[in-house]
């Protein structure tokens, strides 16, 4: 039986499950009535096993997968049945680091990392300098006219969460975004994710990086068997 | 370094510049305006042709002229040419020689020795006024009244059946003409499918990142417009470089003189860039909403 838990009981959360499952086709339940809700500002780890559905959780908060069965709400919006048309200025809210990178290979690392402002249709003067600071910070200030595919495995890690948070989304989304990196940048985006939480982006991390988890000192959601359960955060190491 | 870079840098496109698809997509539709050219020349010679064997017929008029019992052949042909010159609308009328009327109805009776036995009837040939020809009505009413026994031929059943094969033909190029493009659109939905596919990713990672399916259908719209508009003009040169060839070849009178192309004809094929870089926009742009829709 699925466990009921409320992390945070905010009056307005930022996003909220309510006995959400996910199924592929015939196969057994990936999830199985999840109940949860994010306040805004908040971060969260989600951690659990290989296979116990981190990604399909999150999959499910950007919308790339829709729930079988339950309701979720983003952003005061049932996305269960959000039109197609409303879909994209939802996303445009949410910053997603793809545990597969999804860089497009054919575009440099700077027209990866400014993706996000431009489909929005601004110019490229308004957010040029942006996407150079933010490049420089994530430690590709050398590499902005490489292709992903001559970049390193963490290179690109660092060039995806650059393309994740360059506009400022209210919700980062990541999944194993250290899982390329050695500890000291481990670190430096875990710090990364830390400002932007500050700034008031509310963050949500799947990893099984438990050391990364215990340094962070921050709450997580531990999926195991398709249920989800809350674990309070344990002093920072 | 890195500021010189951010300073410079232009956005790129979307979607890779090049494709190794794209060659035979730009082949194809190449061909399908060459075609399409093509036929517009045919159209515009066949019309011209027909235009100008209708006013060489509505120009001319023959009479059939019976001579009476008192007069020969040769005298009766010469006053009905006299009479018909007289004639409002009438340029020149002259009898043809004995010879000439033998030899227009040769090919039926043979090389025969003497026709002098056989009652060939003398013609007469009445050349129009081509601005203000004179009615059959008019020519027959002054035969008549100079006593006359003879048959006006204006030639009006050749120039309906003219008219006819000239419409006739035009429709059939209208027919290719639609045929080819509802074809090149066909090849271009092909592709554009094909391209989505292929650019699976970049349709997802844009769209997860908030791109709307406007957005994304506009990028596969401007790419395959642009191949199309490149393959046409392609097309386009190779149709007119042949009609210019054809032009050369035949002299002032074109293919033959029956079927004559003009300079000026060569200019009908510099729509076709335009045309295809539309159909392909519209298909392309058409195929892309359908596909993205599905996506979401």
């Amino acid at each position: 039986m699925a466990r009921r838990i409320d992390p945070l009981s905010e009056a307005d959360p930022v996003l909220s499950f309510e006995d959400v499952s996910l199924r592929y086709g015939r196969n057994p339940e990936t999830l199985r009535d999840l109940n949860f809700s994010l306040a805004s500002g908040s971060f969260h780890f989600i951690t659990g096993a290989s296979g116990a559905g981190k990604s399909s959780l999150l999959k499910l908060i950007y919308m790339a997968a829709r729930p079988n069965k339950g309701f979720i709400r983003l952003f005061g919006h049932d996305v269960t049945t959000v039109s197609s048309k409303d879909l994209p200025m939802l996303r445009r809210r949410i910053g997603v680091v793809f545990q597969d990178f999804r860089l497009l290979e054919h575009l440099s690392a700077f027209d990866n990392a400014a993706l996000p402002l431009r489909i929005t249709g601004r110019k490229p003067d308004t957010y040029r300098q942006d996407v150079a600071e933010l490049l420089a910070w994530v430690g590709l200030r050398d590499r902005m006219g490489a292709l992903p595919p001559t970049l390193a495995g963490g290179e690109k890690q660092r060039l995806a969460i650059a393309r994740a948070v360059v506009g400022r989304p209210e919700i980062l989304l990541a999944d194993e975004p250290t899982g390329n990196v050695d500890p000291q940048m481990s670190l430096r985006i875990l710090r990364l994710f830390a400002e932007l939480n500050r700034l008031g982006t509310t963050v949500l991390i799947a990893t099984h990086d438990q050391a990364l988890v215990a340094r962070s000192g921050r709450p997580r959601l531990h999926l195991q068997d398709g249920l989800l359960s809350y674990l309070a955060a344990e002093p920072a190491a | 370094m890195s500021d010189v870079f951010a300073q410079r840098w232009r956005p790129a496109p979307f979607l890779p510049v090049s494709d190794t698809r794209d060659g035979a997509l730009v082949f194809v539709v190449a061909t399908l305006c060459f075609l399409a050219c093509l036929t517009a020349l045919g159209v515009l010679a066949t019309d011209r042709a027909a235009r100008g064997w209708s006013d060489q017929l509505h120009s001319q008029a023959t009479v059939i002229v019976r001579p009476r019992i008192s007069e020969t052949p040769d005298l009766a042909a010469a006053r009905a040419a006299e009479t018909l010159a007289g004639v409002t609308g009438v340029n020149e009328a002259r009898a043809l020689e004995k010879e000439k009327a033998e030899a227009l109805v040769a090919p039926w009776l043979g090389d025969l020795k003497d026709l002098s036995d056989l009652p060939v009837p003398r013609l007469v040939a009445v050349d129009l006024d081509p601005k203000h020809p004179a009615k059959l009505q008019a020519l027959e009413a002054a035969l008549k009244s100079q006593g006359i026994d003879g048959v006006v031929d204006d030639h009006s059943v050749w120039t309906k059946d003219i008219a006819r094969a000239a419409g006739l033909f035009r429709w059939v190029g209208v027919g290719v003409f639609v045929l080819i493009t509802v074809a090149a659109g066909a090849v271009v939905t092909f592709a554009t499918r094909a391209g989505l596919l292929a650019r699976h990713e970049v349709v997802e990672v844009l769209h997860l990142a908030g791109a709307e399916n406007m957005y994304i259908a506009r990028l596969f719209q401007a790419r395959f417009a642009q191949l199309a508009a490149w393959a046409g003009m392609t097309g386009a040169v190779g149709a007119a470089a042949v009609g210019a060839i054809l032009r050369l070849t035949g002299g002032g009178g074109g293919i033959t003189p029956a079927l004559p192309i003009a300079w000026m004809d060569l200019l009908a094929v510099a729509p076709c860039p335009l045309a295809a870089a539309l159909v392909a926009a519209v298909a392309a742009r058409l195929t892309a909403e359908a596909i993205i829709g599905e996506m979401t």
